[in-house]
């Protein structure tokens, strides 16, 4: 007896999405990368856009999205995903196109090609995984680094006299007129994980529907970088990110 | 729309021809002296007759990475600039080389370095054929020495860009940008279909049917011995393009004595050069290399035993003459002539420099 006979359909109540492939992923234990991927091929299956959709994938730990969902992927070089969406998008208009990004990519390296695209209003989703560090280098500070925060570039704590301020991009992204939803979500728990799947189902509806660029940021977890248990940085990330980066829609229109 | 005789500039030439080759997008930034490229595909208006896009980029780099998306899925896609912004794109070529993406940039050179003038130049031949971006690659790079050239490069440069899924360089300067001559310009090609793309284009992204696996364009590979394989290949593929893609011109070489090679611009005006030499009973010749990459080494080399000296004749301080030498590997005198940062040789100043430089002794 196989498993799919012992689980009738009838009785299936959570299954992994089709879209998801069996490759091991690398991220670490408490990372958010991984729910993250997993709602947008829950998202795309239920669209029905398998067969359309097309992901760029940045440069920092998601830079081998392409290894877990089984979608056609372009990887980018640092930073630029959002200038290549644009031209997959303008020269292929039928087809849905996201970027996943993270801090250092989308709003330190490729600051000036997430806000030309926003602000054009290319019909593309922009997912940003803000967890307010260099995951794959090894726990640089980012962008959004919390003040006072400590990684291996600023050990003594960020130091807004040294680094300048951690950056609220979405707010930046709010401001433009190309952008139709800016809305920043999370998925350290259940509760948390059903509000952004809708939260990203309406973005990738709006890039089909010609509405403009909709960005999803998600403040996220790097229990490695951050090093902390999962748990613990899960509570880290409510009580200290939360504050800085309130959860909620920026923008919906 | 069949041929059409034109007079125009070379920067126009280029942007019409790009618009009858069927191109699918243009990407750009302004940069003088090609800014007239966009311009003029933006007053032409492609989207409305051949559904071609064009953009104008924030940067370029932004502009070239839109190459490297259009060219991810298939499309036949180009960017053009000059030789500051091709410096910009350098990180976007290497990627394009590294992900094997067929694909057209236009380097309309000025004099560096830095921002250095907008006067034309050549100064750009050691970043367009010995690298420019990190790692082991080529591009296709084509030199077109007048508007016609400007114009049929586009085609060629796409055809040889897709038959080897390699990026393609046209390398032209702010003389061939900016003079204008008559032009034959291309019959209109319709653009690929998507049912073509997908039959000539299996790897691209463009949406993963149930019926294959997916597609993922990329130049990384974590493991150094398949990123060991994938160079291999690479240079398989250059080594292929060497043997078989090599272009260039001779002019009145049968009977010289000395023997000039040149460029694009340069190589016009020494086709002058030639012709007052013989006029004072100097058997002169030209040899204009077509591809910059791959070199036509073979062909200069056959002049070892014939020429009592090559002069290299570029707009700059001595950068092709390194492989003129490497061609013959030093059988014959081979010596470089050149003015700097934007300033044009004229005819008369070659010639007087191949003279001091192998008659006088």
């Amino acid at each position: 007896m196989e498993l799919k006979d012992i689980i009738k359909p009838e009785n299936l109540v959570y299954d992994k999405p089709r879209l998801m492939n069996d490759n091991p992923m690398h991220y670490c234990p408490g990372c958010s990368h991984g729910v993250v991927h997993k709602l947008i091929a829950e998202v795309v299956e239920e669209m029905g856009m398998e067969d359309k959709t097309i992901g760029i994938s940045p440069v920092g730990c998601a830079v081998f999205a392409y290894n877990y969902i089984d979608i056609d992927w372009i990887e980018a070089a640092h930073g630029r995903a959002p200038a290549i969406a644009t031209a997959v998008k303008r020269l292929n208009p039928s087809k849905m196109v996201f970027t996943y990004q993270g801090d250092g990519d989308l709003a330190a390296i490729g600051t000036a090609e997430t806000i030309h695209a926003a602000n054009r209003g290319e019909n593309i989703v922009i997912i940003f995984i803000n967890n307010a560090i260099y995951g794959m280098t090894g726990g640089q500070m980012a962008p959004t680094t919390l003040e006072g925060m400590v990684t291996s570039t600023c050990p003594y704590g960020r130091d807004v006299t040294i680094n300048g301020y951690p950056l609220k991009i979405s707010n930046l992204l709010a401001q433009l007129e190309g952008t139709c939803l800016v809305t920043r979500q999370s998925v350290q728990n259940p509760a948390a994980v059903r509000k952004a799947k809708k939260a990203l189902r309406l973005a990738f509806e709006n890039s089909m529907n010609k509405k403009g660029t909709s960005v999803v940021e998600f403040v996220s977890t790097c229990a490695s970088g951050w090093k902390m248990s999962p748990e613990k940085a899960n509570k880290w990330m409510e009580e200290n990110m939360f504050p800085f980066y309130p959860l909620g829609d920026l923008k919906n229109v | 729309m069949a041929e059409e005789v034109k007079l125009m500039k070379g920067n126009e030439a280029i942007a019409r021809a790009a618009i009858r080759y069927g191109a699918d997008g243009y990407f750009g930034y302004p940069i003088t002296p090609q800014s007239e490229v966009l311009e003029t595909l933006m007053a032409e208006m492609p989207w409305k007759t051949t559904g071609m896009v064009v953009l104008q980029a924030e940067s370029e780099v932004a502009a070239i990475n839109m190459v490297y998306g259009g060219a991810s899925t298939g499309k036949r896609v180009m960017t053009s600039s000059s030789s500051p912004g091709v410096s910009l794109k350098q990180e976007g070529i290497s990627y394009l080389a590294g992900a094997e993406l067929p694909c057209l940039i236009v380097n309309v050179m000025r004099g560096g370095p830095g921002l250095g003038t907008i006067q034309p130049s050549q100064a750009d031949y050691f970043q367009t054929v010995k690298g420019g971006g990190h790692g082991d690659y080529r591009l296709i790079a084509l030199a077109p020495s007048s508007v016609q050239e400007m114009a049929d490069f586009v085609g060629l440069g796409f055809e040889l860009a897709f038959k080897y899924r390699n990026p393609a360089i046209i390398l032209a300067d702010g003389i061939i940008g900016q003079m204008m001559e008559k032009v034959i310009l291309p019959p209109f090609h319709p653009r690929q279909t998507e049912e073509e793309i997908r039959e000539q284009c299996p790897w691209a992204a463009q949406g993963k049917p149930a019926s294959r696996e997916r597609n993922v364009v990329t130049s990384l590979e974590l493991d150094p011995a398949k990123m060991e394989e994938n160079n291999i290949r690479f240079q398989k593929k250059y080594k292929l393009i060497e043997e078989n893609e090599v272009r260039y011109e001779e002019y009145q070489c049968e009977d010289a004595e000395y023997l000039l090679v040149a460029f694009g611009s340069s190589a016009r005006i020494c086709q002058k050069v030639v012709e007052n030499a013989r006029a004072e009973g100097l058997k002169l010749g030209l040899l204009r290399p077509i591809t910059l990459w791959p070199f036509p080494s073979a062909a200069i080399s056959r002049y070892v035993g014939q020429v009592k000296g090559i002069l290299s004749v570029e707009l700059n301080a001595g950068q092709m003459v390194e492989d003129v030498r490497l061609a013959v590997e030093c059988k014959v005198k081979v010596e470089h002539f050149g003015r700097l940062g934007g300033i044009v040789f004229t005819p008369d100043e070659v010639l007087q420099a191949l003279k001091d430089k192998f008659l006088r002794s």
